[in-house]
């Protein structure tokens, strides 16, 4: 039993040094840490902010980044009806083609198509912004810190520092090396929320990492559903399976 | 039920079949009734985990693959199609990735395990090889396997590992070319690791029945490391299928914690960033599994020359130093002189044991680490102890070493307390 007891202290030591350290490439700067509703084992996403935060992305992010693995029918999960889901969909252009006359044609979107990038190419997205301005589908788990990464970076502008920078880079905290392509986002009343709700720039910066980390995970809920469910039927049969062993142990001489 | 309990005869239809494919006899004499010492401790849990978390990652793995689409321009893309659109997609996924971790914890303690008990010592030797030869099939279709989602470590983890093989004198760099099947990591290096990642998990299925056909002709070591007879032995059903059965569940709860609650804890986040060739990442590190292994590789800094030529530049010293870290695991039945298996009665070779655990966890943290400032020095000094242990002190401990007093049965240790953790003499509560 000691050296059972052991063996598990130094698994868990081989395992802090791989997580803690192995992962730690990401900006040298503590991030703002905010309590995130789908933190945790029984976290789930905040609906209502889930769909201000789509409308914070809608009228500003969508301006520069496209979510490609986002389909907008799966914006009924965001609590949006089917006719509501069309309608966001109808805003924006595809690309679609070619037809009988072998061209390409734009036609409005429908909602099996996914977000779309507001550029021709990242050529074109990098020709108009410095740097082409990434999908933000998975954002929220490619970058050490994932979520709070996120809010940190759309409050860490700071325009006293940035004004020696030349045009088109930006100073920002939270960037690695400070220097960003992406100019500052987030204003003050900048969105008017459908629910009332006050546009303050860290009510906007955490509900559009509430919209993102959705679309980097949008399987959470029913994954941690089902984890609970496995979970106690693993705790059930680790017991029962400890008892039949010990009464089948029971009349071995030692 | 005793060891000795004879195959019962089969009768009806099973008696029919069994009388012209005796596989059912056979399954029951290797299965059931097969003679197991009844002192083993938790730690013999380990080997059977392995075996289900192959399992597992097999069935998982054919799941993905109806879905998955190994294509440089496709894979990122096919695979964010299973987390999303593909029913439970994203828990076949969470599983194999999660899985292929678990696999090597277990494996790992499996290994260190024997390295405990002495069990690679004679009559042992070819089971412990066939283990070595697994083990170095798993590292090959993990490393292939992590190619395969194609994101920005996917394509660099690649790059620099592959890489290596230009290290090779004369043919290196056409080597590396021949195994990317071009002049970078590209498609045809991708489709090439879809395809061994398929097969060799199957390589390690036969090469996993061999090492059982090997356990089974001398059955298993136990702690005290001695030879036991039948009279101390039980039957393997029902007393370990039960034992390994609740540590089968106990370890699922730490599965299912991974899969279900923190799915990408132990992964690095650039791989949801889409490969591209363009962009190197910031620090590139491999999964931990390989980081001992990635540490020792990165510790050789130095050419090692003579009379001012070069004879091994500090690359191919590298390589040479990480494969080998490896490939002195074959020599071990050799090199550990020693005829006393168990470190419980090896008072020297029991420091030299936890030593060498604590030196692989300092080259596991050094490898996570980049090489500046004192991780490079503490990475060297923790893999020259790597091989001193196995090249030295293995071999001297086995002359000088005085071992205390080996109990001749697992019911009477000579010595109440015969080493520092206690006899390990009592069957497993
Ligand atoms: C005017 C165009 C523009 C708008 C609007 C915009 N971004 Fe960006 N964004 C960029 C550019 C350009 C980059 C690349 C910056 C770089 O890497 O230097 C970028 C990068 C990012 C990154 C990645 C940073 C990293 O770590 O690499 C995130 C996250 C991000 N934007 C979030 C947002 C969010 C959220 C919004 C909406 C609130 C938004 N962006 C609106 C242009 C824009
Ligand atoms: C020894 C057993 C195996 C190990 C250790 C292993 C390991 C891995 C690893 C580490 C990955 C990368 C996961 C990720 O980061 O996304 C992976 C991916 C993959 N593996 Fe395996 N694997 C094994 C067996 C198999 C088998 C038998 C198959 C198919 C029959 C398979 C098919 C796949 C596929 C399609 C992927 C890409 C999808 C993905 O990345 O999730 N694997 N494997």
């Amino acid at each position: 039993m000691r050296n059972v007891l052991v063996a598990t202290i130094a698994g868990a030591a081989l395992l802090g040094a791989m997580t803690t350290e192995g992962r730690a490439a990401g900006p040298a700067v503590e991030l703002l840490h905010r309590s995130w509703s789908f933190d945790g084992i029984f976290g789930s996403y905040d609906d209502a902010a889930k769909q201000r935060g789509m409308q914070v992305y809608m009228q500003v992010c969508s301006a520069c980044h496209g979510l490609e693995y986002v389909a907008f029918r799966t914006f009924t999960e965001l609590g949006y009806d089917e006719g509501e889901v069309e309608a966001i969909a109808e805003q924006f252009f595809i690309t679609d083609g070619p037809d009988e006359f072998g061209d390409m044609f734009e036609r409005p979107g429908l909602p099996k198509d996914s977000w779309p990038s507001p550029f021709r190419n990242e050529a074109e997205a990098a020709m108009i912004h410095g740097k082409a301005p990434p999908d933000l589908s998975l954002i929220a788990k490619a970058r050490p810190g994932g979520p709070n990464y996120l809010y940190s970076l759309l409050l860490g502008y700071d325009e006293e520092q940035g004004l020696d920078l030349p045009p088109g880079n930006y100073w920002n905290e939270y960037y690695p090396g400070h220097i960003i392509a992406m100019p500052p986002q987030l204003y003050p009343d900048l969105v008017v929320y459908e629910d009332g709700t006050e546009a303050t720039v860290e009510q906007m910066a955490a509900d559009v990492t509430q919209f993102l980390m959705w679309t980097a995970e949008p399987k959470m809920e029913e994954r941690k559903q089902l984890g609970i469910g496995f979970m106690l039927f693993c705790a059930a049969m680790t017991l029962i399976f400890y008892a039949i062993m010990r009464r089948v142990w029971a009349d071995v001489k030692k | 039920m005793s060891a000795d309990t004879p195959t019962p005869k089969f009768t009806g239809v099973l008696g029919w079949i069994d009388h012209r494919l005796p596989v059912i006899s056979l399954g029951y004499k290797e299965l059931v009734a097969y003679p197991t010492p009844k002192n083993l401790n938790y730690f013999w849990n380990f080997g059977s985990l392995a075996g289900i978390f192959l399992v597992i990652q097999i069935v998982t793995g054919i799941v993905l693959v109806m879905h998955y689409v190994p294509h440089a321009d496709y894979a990122f893309a096919s695979v964010e199609h299973i987390m999303r659109n593909v029913n439970y997609g994203w828990l076949m996924r969470y599983m194999h990735m999660n899985g292929a971790h678990m696999f090597f914890v277990v494996v790992y303690i499996h290994i260190f395990r024997g390295l405990y008990y002495g069990s690679y010592k004679d009559p042992r030797e070819v089971l412990w090889i066939l283990g070595v030869i697994i083990l170095i099939l798993m590292m090959a279709t993990a490393f292939m396997g992590y190619v395969l989602p194609w994101g920005q470590m996917s394509f660099w983890g690649a790059t620099v590992i592959t890489n290596l093989f230009s290290a090779v004198p004369l043919i290196g760099d056409a080597l590396v070319t021949w195994m990317w099947g071009g002049f970078s990591v590209d498609n045809p290096t991708l489709q090439r690791f879809f395809s061994l990642h398929y097969l060799f998990p199957f390589v390690i299925a036969a090469f996993s029945f061999l090492h059982l056909v090997a356990l089974h002709q001398f059955g298993s070591n136990n702690p005290v490391g001695i030879d036991i007879t039948n009279k101390d032995k039980i039957s393997f059903h029902p007393y370990y299928t039960t034992k390994d059965l609740f540590g089968l569940f106990a370890i699922l709860l730490v599965y299912g914690f991974l899969v279900f609650f923190a799915p990408n804890f132990l992964g690095h986040p650039d791989n949801y960033i889409p490969a591209d060739p363009l962009v190197t990442p910031a620090h590139i590190v491999p999964e931990w599994y390989f980081l001992p292994f990635y540490a020792i590789l990165r510790s050789i800094t130095f050419d090692i020359s003579l009379f001012g030529f070069t004879l091994i530049d500090a690359k191919l010293g590298g390589v040479i130093a990480m494969f080998g870290s490896i490939l002195i695991l074959f020599f071990l039945p050799w090199l550990d002189t020693s005829k006393v298996r168990s470190a419980n009665y090896r008072p020297i070779y029991f420091w030299a044991f936890w030593l060498l655990v604590v030196d692989v966890i300092v080259l596991t943290y050094v490898g996570a680490k980049p090489a500046e400032g004192i991780w490079p020095t503490v990475g060297l000094i923790a893999t020259i102890w790597y091989f001193v242990h196995f090249l030295v002190l293995l071999p001297l401990l086995g002359r000088f070493e005085r071992p205390r007093p080996v109990p001749d049965s697992i019911n009477k240790p000579v010595l109440p307390k015969a080493s520092p953790l206690g006899p390990q003499t009592q069957p497993a509560e």
